[in-house]
């Protein structure tokens, strides 16, 4: 077994090329969980803990979208520069693990392994982000939407490296809401990220932890932009706030696991989301 | 780019150490206690829940569980065996023994080098700020009543003496 540490993603692209099979491990905190179980036994592996390339974010000079490097760490999401532009990325950053795993984490990380529980995945489907793939002679962006495939299973092809991921700067309302077991420290039992585009008055709504991969609720979002003018904050009825969270709730495909069981999670994803459309017509 | 296969190097609490014949996804918590002769750092969960295995790197509070020890190369490492050098207690570590913060103690490490990496940030940490530092460090005995009292007076003893 060789553990390669590159310290450019030049170097990472060369390495990754050359051992397209190798294990890519970035902050962690979930290959880790495995390899200390036995329950995978990489051979090789490469490590991108010091690209420091991959460890930054840009915004772009019109300040339209944000390309935030695939480290950096979830710490740096809570306060300041990002947490304005994307206070739902901030919200669902904060709920992440502990100090500890903030410190390590990242949306690399979290796209890497695809886990429908992933605390930045809904925040990313629901700004319809794209991931930027690249390998040693090659670069390609998917939508998230496209790159998430299952449990666990996503796009990224032997060769790649997940490098970074566009989010736009929406001008509205964005928030994430979860539930899980504790306040801190806890994998979601299910969690909800809502933005509202004032501008064109649409929503959109993701779930995480209540199907195989987010689930994105379309159908009730073209709903409930047919029920209310979302270019205005305006309160919502209690009948359609109801009915929203309905609608939402029939979108989730939860099952029953050793976290919660499938009429909770579908419960949950009502609440919250009614929560959440709450609090964007409010504030 | 830096390859490792069979041996490597490791900073920790400021010098250098050899790992030599380790296998290479070993974590670096595993590598402190058994390789290095470091047993401060505690074992529990081995999946980044505890916090009995925090160390600072490079900065940080992270779980050493986590952490691939063949990629902390060129890291600098602190445990708690590092915080002081020369056999005393650091203010935080005394505090735990008057109030009284440590039963069990296996929780203990752990808490301590969390509360070092918040108060070398933040030395005047309000409780919420106490708390949500050492939210990953679970302590199953104080009920965490004393140990807030032991960052409190830590926190006195501290800026008593700058």
């Amino acid at each position: 077994m060789t553990v390669l540490v590159p310290l450019t993603l030049k170097e990472a692209l060369i390495a990754t090329s050359a051992n397209p099979s190798a294990q890519i491990i970035q902050g962690g905190t979930d290959l880790m969980v495995e390899i200390n179980f036995n329950h995978r036994k990489p051979t090789d592996v490469i490590a991108l803990r010091r690209v420091n390339e991959i460890r930054n974010y840009e915004i772009s000079a019109d300040r339209s979208r944000v390309t935030v490097g695939a480290g950096l760490p979830y710490q740096k999401m809570e306060h300041g520069e990002l947490a304005e532009l994307f206070p739902a990325l901030a919200q669902a950053a904060r709920t992440v693990g502990s100090p500890q795993i903030r410190a390590a984490g990242s949306i690399g990380g979290n796209l890497g392994t695809c886990s429908p529980a992933g605390d930045a995945l809904p925040v990313l489907s629901a700004l319809n982000a794209i991931v930027n793939l690249h390998t040693a002679t090659s670069f390609r962006e998917i939508s998230v939407h496209d790159f998430m495939l299952g449990v666990k299973r996503n796009a990224r092809q032997p060769g790649e490296i997940i490098v970074s991921t566009t989010l736009p700067v929406i001008d509205g309302w964005q928030g994430y809401a979860k539930v899980g077991v504790r306040n801190a420290m806890v994998i979601s039992v299910a969690s909800c990220c809502l933005v509202v585009d004032r501008n064109v008055g649409a929503i959109a709504v993701s779930l995480g932890a209540v199907g195989p991969t987010i689930v994105r609720c379309r159908e009730t979002e073209a709903w409930i932009a047919s029920q209310i003018d979302l270019r205005k904050v305006s309160a919502v009825a209690p009948n359609l706030l109801k009915e929203f969270g309905d609608r939402i709730a029939s979108e989730s495909k939860p099952i029953d696991d050793h976290r919660s069981t499938a009429a909770y999670r579908r419960h949950a994803v009502a609440t919250l989301s009614r929560r959440l459309l709450t609090r964007a017509n409010t504030q | 780019m830096i390859a490792n296969t069979e041996i490597y190097n490791l900073t920790v609490n400021g010098s250098k150490h050899e790992v030599r014949d380790a296998w290479v996804g070993e974590s670096l918590l595993y590598v402190l206690r058994e390789r290095l002769g470091l047993p401060g750092s505690k074992g529990a969960c081995e999946q980044g829940e505890c916090g009995s295995c925090t160390v600072i790197m490079d900065g940080q509070a992270v779980c050493s569980c986590l952490v691939m020890a063949a990629t902390a190369i060129g890291s600098e490492i602190t445990t708690v065996e590092g915080l002081t050098n020369d056999g005393t207690l650091t203010a935080v570590q005394d505090a735990f023994i008057t109030e009284g913060g440590v039963q069990c103690g296996f929780c203990t490490p752990g808490l301590v080098v969390a509360i070092e990496h918040l108060l070398a940030n933040n030395p005047e940490p309000t409780d919420l700020e106490i708390k949500e530092s050492i939210s990953g460090n679970i302590c199953r005995c104080t009920g965490y009543g004393r140990i807030f009292e032991a960052v409190a007076t830590a926190v006195s003893t501290r800026n008593a003496g700058r």
